[in-house]
Formats: C-alpha cells, sequence, structure tokens
C-alpha cells in the first residue's frame, strides 16, 4: 500500500494511481458538504444555475463541523456517514468531481460512477474530529449559510491524512463481514 | 421536602454537555487501550492510535471530541422529596441544553423532521423521567451521535425465536451497518417491555461502564457470548478488518406481553459521550 502526497485540484492521473488502502495527505482546498448542502447543489443543477464552486478536479468532505472555537479557524471536523449522499454523488462525479471524503460504504451506483469518470472515495477516521481539524488552516462559508453546520464550507486543509476506500479501477478496502465465524452461516 | 433552584439544574447540565463532549470516559481510554494491544493488524492499530491522539487533543484544547456533538439524551431520576424552584424541571434541562452548547461550541444537531430547518440551540433534548424515593435529582446525559443512532433497529420477534432469534438479529445488524456506525461499536440491546420500552432499554444500557459486569449472571453471560461473536465478524475498527468490531455488549431485559419478544439494538460508536451527576 503506497503513500501519496496529492495537491487540489486533483486530475485524472493523481486519481489513477490511487488503489484502495493507499494512504493520502491532500493539501489545498476542499469544500464541505453534507445532506442539506448536496440537495441544494443538485436543485441548482437542475434549474440551470452556477454552484457556488467550481466542481473540476474538486475534492468534496461529508462534514458538518462544531462552530470555531476563538482564535481556531474552525471546530472538531471529521467525516459524518457517506451513503446519504449516494443520491447525489455520481452526478457531481459526472460533472468533474474527483473525490469524495466520508466514512461508511458507498452504493454500487457510486462505485460505478468513480469508474466512469476517474474519481475516488476516500475515508477519514470518524470520531477523530479533533484531531482532522488541525490539518485545517482556514474555513470560510461559501454558500448557503442558514444551514448552519451543514453550509458549504472552502476549507485550506495540510496533510490531510485519508485512505482509499474505493479507487478507480473497482477497488475497495472494506472487508465483509466474516458471517461464518460469527456462527451467522 | 428539599427544594433546589432551577439554575443548579441549568448550570449542572451545561457543564456536563461541555465536559461530556471534551472528556472521554475513562473506561472508554482503557478499552482503547486494551483492543489495540490485541490487533495484529497495522491499519487498525493505527485507527486506535488516532484515536487516542484525539481524545488527549480534545482535553488539551477544549475542543470536542467528535463534530457530532449528539442531541442531548437525559435518563432523570427526580426524587419524590425533591421540589424544584423558579422553573419546571424539563425546561431547566433544555435552557442547560441551550447554555451548554452555546457556550461550549458544541453543534447544534436538532432539526425539523421534514423541513430539515435547524432549532439552532440543539433543543428539544430527549428527556427520559421516573420518579424515585428520597430528595435527590439524578441526572444521567448522553451526547448521541446520529451515525450510530441511524445503525439502530427495533423488531418484534415472535415468543419462539427466543435467545436465537436474539442473538441473530442483533449478529446481522452489526454485520449490516459494518463501517457505517464508526466502529468499534458499543451495543446497547433491550429486550422485552412493549415497542416503545424495548429501545429505552437498549439505550440506557449504553450509560453503564465498559468493564462493568451485569449483576444478572444469565445477562452477563448473554452480554460475553454476544460480544466474543460479534467480534468474529471482523470488520475491525473503522471497518477497515481486525478483531475489534465492539468495545462491549450491554443488556437490559424486562418482561413483556405473552404474545411478544420486542427486541431492540441501540448502536453507539466508540466515542462513547455520557455522564452522570447527582444534586
Amino acid at each position: 500500500m503506497a503513500e501519496h502526497a496529492l495537491q487540489t485540484p486533483l486530475n485524472d492521473a493523481d486519481i489513477l494511481k490511487l488503489r484502495a488502502g493507499d494512504v493520502v495527505r491532500l493539501t489545498g482546498t476542499i469544500y464541505t458538504a453534507r445532506d442539506a448542502a448536496h440537495k441544494r447543489l443538485c436543485d441548482l443543477l437542475d434549474k440551470g444555475e452556477p454552484l457556488p464552486f467550481d466542481l473540476q478536479g474538486s475534492v468534496i468532505y461529508y462534514v458538518g463541523p462544531s462552530p470555531a472555537p476563538p482564535g481556531s479557524p474552525i471546530g472538531a471536523a471529521g467525516p459524518t456517514t457517506s451513503y446519504r449522499m449516494d443520491t447525489y454523488a455520481p452526478r457531481l462525479h459526472s460533472l468533474g468531481c474527483k473525490a469524495s471524503v466520508g466514512k461508511g460504504k458507498r452504493s454500487d451506483a457510486v462505485k460505478q460512477a468513480l469508474k466512469d469518470h476517474t474519481a475516488v472515495y476516500f475515508g477519514a477516521t470518524g470520531g477523530a474530529g479533533a484531531l482532522l481539524s488541525k490539518c485545517i488552516t482556514a474555513a470560510k462559508v461559501i454558500a448557503f449559510d442558514e444551514l448552519g453546520p451543514e453550509a458549504i464550507r472552502e476549507l485550506t486543509v495540510v496533510d490531510f491524512p485519508l485512505l482509499v476506500i474505493n479507487d478507480s479501477h473497482g477497488g475497495e478496502l472494506y472487508v465483509q463481514p466474516d458471517r461464518k465465524a460469527a456462527g451467522l452461516e | 421536602m428539599r427544594t433546589i433552584d432551577a439554575s443548579q439544574i441549568i448550570d449542572t447540565v451545561a457543564r456536563m454537555c461541555i465536559d461530556s463532549n471534551r472528556y472521554l470516559p475513562t473506561d472508554v481510554r482503557d478499552s482503547f487501550a486494551r483492543s489495540a494491544a490485541r490487533e495484529e493488524s497495522p491499519a487498525a492499530r493505527e485507527v486506535f492510535r488516532q484515536l487516542t491522539e484525539n481524545y488527549e487533543l480534545a482535553e488539551q484544547t477544549g475542543l470536542p471530541l467528535c463534530q457530532d456533538t449528539g442531541l442531548a439524551v437525559f435518563f432523570v431520576d427526580v426524587g419524590e422529596d425533591l421540589r424544584v424552584a423558579g422553573m419546571n424541571i424539563r425546561e431547566a434541562i433544555n435552557e442547560g441544553v441551550r447554555k451548554g452548547y452555546a457556550e461550549g461550541y458544541l453543534r447544534k444537531s436538532a432539526c425539523d423532521p421534514l423541513t430539515r430547518a435547524n432549532t439552532k440551540d440543539n433543543t428539544p433534548a430527549v428527556i427520559h423521567f421516573d420518579i424515585v424515593p428520597g430528595d435527590k435529582l439524578k441526572i444521567a446525559f448522553m451526547a448521541k451521535g446520529g451515525g450510530s443512532e441511524n445503525m439502530s433497529r427495533v423488531t418484534m420477534l415472535a415468543p419462539a425465536q427466543g435467545w436465537p432469534g436474539i442473538r441473530k438479529f442483533v449478529l446481522e445488524r452489526v454485520a449490516e451497518a459494518g463501517p457505517n456506525p464508526c466502529p468499534p461499536t458499543i451495543v446497547g440491546i433491550g429486550i422485552g417491555g412493549t415497542f416503545d420500552y424495548a429501545p429505552i432499554l437498549a439505550k440506557k444500557a449504553l450509560l453503564r461502564k465498559l468493564d462493568d459486569v451485569n449483576p444478572d449472571p444469565k445477562l452477563a453471560a448473554m452480554e460475553t457470548e454476544l460480544l466474543e461473536a460479534l467480534n468474529k465478524l471482523g470488520i475491525g475498527p473503522m471497518g477497515l478488518g481486525g478483531k475489534t468490531t465492539c468495545l462491549g455488549v450491554k443488556i437490559a431485559m424486562s418482561p413483556c406481553h405473552i404474545a411478544s419478544l420486542p427486541l431492540a439494538v441501540n448502536i453507539q460508536c466508540h466515542s462513547s459521550r455520557h455522564r452522570e451527576v447527582e444534586l
């Protein structure tokens, strides 16, 4: 399992070299969006209106951070569970989004979209919100401020620690439960 | 009749909200260390290393352990010889939640189920009251995250399914949840009661310490058996594979209808944030 240092925006060459299980340190600009923001993004697309950020080469982080205490750019900022964004993710990948960051399983449709559009799904450690926030050096709300924790934020990250969960070649890191060993079969 | 002022409840609850989200309980920390020592996979060990660094950092910086600082869930035992002056107890607890979540820079996660409009102060809290003998007020607080709550289930088994049916349902649930609820998890199980009471039993069971032993030897044996089986699933920390899928199983049981076998599985992520105070 290889280690890579990547800089945003990501391109096809960056994605193609990644394999499930690889460790990535990501530096650059990423965008936060979770449930409500994804719905708003897709509503804008339906209406043919511009999005608040450029999807080309983008990385979307599924997170609703806690409020920034005085002197910090952001509060705790670990990943939320990704499957809730499965409905929206293939469309965003088809429009140039190169990666999402979250935790937990993705649907077959998302895995197929990663292959079709040369994209990747990264996992970050769930429940390590304080630790991950240390890799975020700047944060500003760029859309949907009224959504509070669900607003879209532009984050500057330095060496953000990620694992490749689903790669663009069909590879997956998550293990299947051993049902037999547990006495289920 | 003893009287306490509502302001005491407000301040206590606010402190509980902040401290629970900042300081991971010792029993959970200890279970990370024990589990990490057993893991052979570098990925599993790395997760425990990050989680350990995370709780140390939260303690040092005051940042919450996790950005999901939970819906505020309370179990409150009100002594029948206790009177609260100045405000209704429920309102005082909600006021404490408002104060704690604002002053602690905690995330406000409560929203309207349909419009999804945020209530902006993390209220209303979910509060389970009980009336008990005496003149004390015992407040147990849990910051319950949404990711693990989403993986929880209630079912009404047929009485004939018995323990094998319960065991199978719990194992299937944890297997299906896989990496989603932030394993290693703690599994709270409520057996019996009614459709609504079983999950309350399951949630209350999650307040127990990880290293305690169920006082009922039969339930203690069931907890041990299930924990062992669950960890054989091999899902591991964050679903990356390993020996630690669950840190603990806590079972509570209550008599049920002759026609029923209610079962609730309440999944708690590794960031098991709760504490108890007596006033």
